[in-house]
């Protein structure tokens, strides 16, 4: 890969294949093969916003985990910034994840219920031993006020907390450790309407402000068409088309995709002149 | 248009502490053959309203005052009993979940054959035939009757779910986010079939939701509620193009738009504290 292709690209992946095996059957005695990633190759540029859009079962959620190697590959490989993750030691790989960082769909079951706010976000400081203590309270502290919580927010448990506030408590998690990729599975989806335009907002200027690039899972493509820059469309784990947002909304090439964005609820509205 | 459904002043709290205006003095009209959508973010009081007219609430919670008149009789001063012969046969309500709402150890030919044997008294080969005769009008292969809910997709369930709640032919449907847990395809799907029963046999729908886009599509009144009333209501198109309460023109900016051209504008909530104090 050519050294301007690396600034381009900040993470890339190729022709990436999953198979789980899946019981089947009635008493679950039989196995059956689902390909959950088959062939899928994406490039995300430095800076942008990469959405990955599919039904349940599309293979999307897969794709994020093999993306920050939290699950092996069959085959295929995860280039970041030009080398590939899958052939870095162990060791390695561990100081490289601070780099590449997830936001989880469920900011209920994604926090630790016995950790204060403050270690849950200062966890990943310490783990990759960033800073002094006194540093690492000061990172911490300076990312929950820049997510919108308070001091005294880092003594409190995630229970007290509501499901936007925790959001952003996974967000500050992510973000602290000033990651160059950060993969959000999903982070709206589980939110009131009003509290996912903030998440999103926040979301846009923390990506400018510390130059992030992102990798967008998500099945609304409302909330995609609003915040991404190129999207894939993945279906059966194939993608079934890539390109930029404006391009696939107003012109999608194939069938599936057409369906898709015809399904938009509001839609049918839209064309006409009302709301 | 025959007036179906009137909620008076339906106000419910906590048992314990009725002080706390769950659902505080909601009224609206139903009629047949048309759809109400309520819309409201969590904890507005959309799903507590539903319930309510089925006299569901759970013991926790109490209906402070309201009356729930449907098809001329007020159903809060019905008894127990009495209500059982409302709920299945003259309302039918569909939930969220169609994973967690069917019976996993029934087949579901006999899960949508329990109200019409309850209800109708039907039996035998006239029942099988009404189960098969359900099954096709929601778009499922009447073989599928002898399935069990493991054996079907999220889809198919819910199809299930309405198969079973339209099969005493009710007056009025109560359907409380039925699509929310599905794919976008599935959903349109979903939406429509519940629009076309609605048509064909002119009942009365009550839909809730979370979801404007659902609304512009399948609606025709509104009615929004924030933290317990309702904030705004009328004819779809007045409430979405033209939305006059503060709450509903704040809640529609949140809405990213199909065409993604219209910025992101989240609530301002010690502003919209301002308007209402005023």
């Amino acid at each position: 890969m050519s050294a301007m292709n690396q600034a381009e690209f900040i993470l890339t992946a190729r022709h990436l294949n999953k198979t789980y095996s899946q019981r089947s059957g009635r008493f679950g005695f039989g196995h059956s093969l689902i390909k959950a990633l088959d062939d899928v190759s994406i490039s995300l540029r430095t800076g942008s916003t990469l959405a990955v859009v599919g039904e349940s079962g599309s293979g999307k959620s897969t794709l994020a985990r093999c993306l920050l190697q939290l699950q092996p590959l069959d085959s295929g490989e995860v280039l970041f910034q030009g080398r590939d993750l899958a052939a870095f030691p162990a060791s390695e790989l561990r100081t490289e994840r601070r780099h590449i960082q997830m936001v989880f769909q469920d900011p209920f079951a994604s926090l630790n219920p016995r950790m204060k706010v403050g270690e849950i976000v200062g966890e990943g400081l310490l783990i990759h031993k960033l800073g002094s203590a006194a540093e690492q309270r000061h990172k911490v502290l300076h990312m929950l006020k820049r997510v919108g919580l308070s001091e005294a927010d880092m003594q409190k448990y995630p229970h007290e907390f509501s499901g936007g506030q925790r959001q952003r408590i996974g967000i500050a998690r992510a973000l602290v450790l000033e990651p160059k990729v950060v993969v959000c599975d999903e982070p709206v989806s589980a939110l009131d309407v009003s509290i996912q335009a903030q998440i999103l907002l926040l979301l846009k200027e923390l990506q400018q402000e510390m130059h992030l690039s992102y990798i967008f899972i998500s099945h609304d493509l409302r909330v995609v068409r609003h915040i991404a820059d190129e999207v894939v469309v993945m279906h059966q784990g194939k993608v079934v088309e890539q390109g930029l947002v404006d391009d696939i909304y107003s012109a999608p090439a194939e069938e599936y995709t057409r369906n898709l964005l015809n399904s938009i609820p509001g839609r049918k509205a839209a064309a006409g002149d009302t709301y | 248009m025959t007036e179906l459904l009137r909620i008076e002043g339906l106000t419910v709290t906590p048992a314990v502490a009725p002080s706390i205006l769950l659902v505080n003095d909601v009224s609206f009209t139903l009629e047949s053959g048309k759809t109400t959508c309520i819309v409201g973010e969590s904890g507005s009081g959309k799903s507590l309203t539903a319930l309510s007219i089925m006299s569901l609430l759970s013991p926790q919670l109490k209906r402070l005052q309201g009356k729930v008149i449907f098809q001329g009789q007020d159903l809060t001063a019905l008894n127990n009993e009495q209500m059982r012969d409302i709920r299945g046969k003259r309302i039918g309500m569909i939930f969220q979940e169609p994973m967690t709402s069917l019976n996993p150890v029934l087949t579901v030919g006999f899960q949508i054959g329990e109200s019409l044997t309850v209800h109708l008294g039907l039996k035998g080969q006239v029942l099988k035939a009404r189960i098969a005769a359900l099954l096709e009008q929601v778009g499922i292969p009447a073989s599928r009757a002898n399935s069990y809910p493991d054996e079907l997709s999220g889809g198919q369930r819910q199809r299930v779910m309405i198969a079973m709640s339209i099969a005493c032919e009710p007056a009025m449907l109560i359907a409380d986010e039925p699509t929310t847990a599905l794919d976008v395809t599935v959903q349109a799907q979903i939406l429509k079939l519940l629009d076309e029963l609605k048509s064909r046999m002119n009942m009365g729908m009550l839909f809730i939701t979370h979801d404007f886009g659902v609304v512009a599509d399948i609606a025709d009144n509104v009615v929004v509620m924030f933290r317990g009333q309702i904030v705004e209501s009328g004819p779809v198109s007045d409430v979405l193009n033209n939305p006059q309460h503060p709450y509903t023109q704040a809640l529609l900016a949140c809405v990213p738009d199909t065409e993604g051209k219209r910025p992101l504008k989240p609530i301002d909530y010690a502003w919209l504290n301002e308007e209402r104090a005023a």
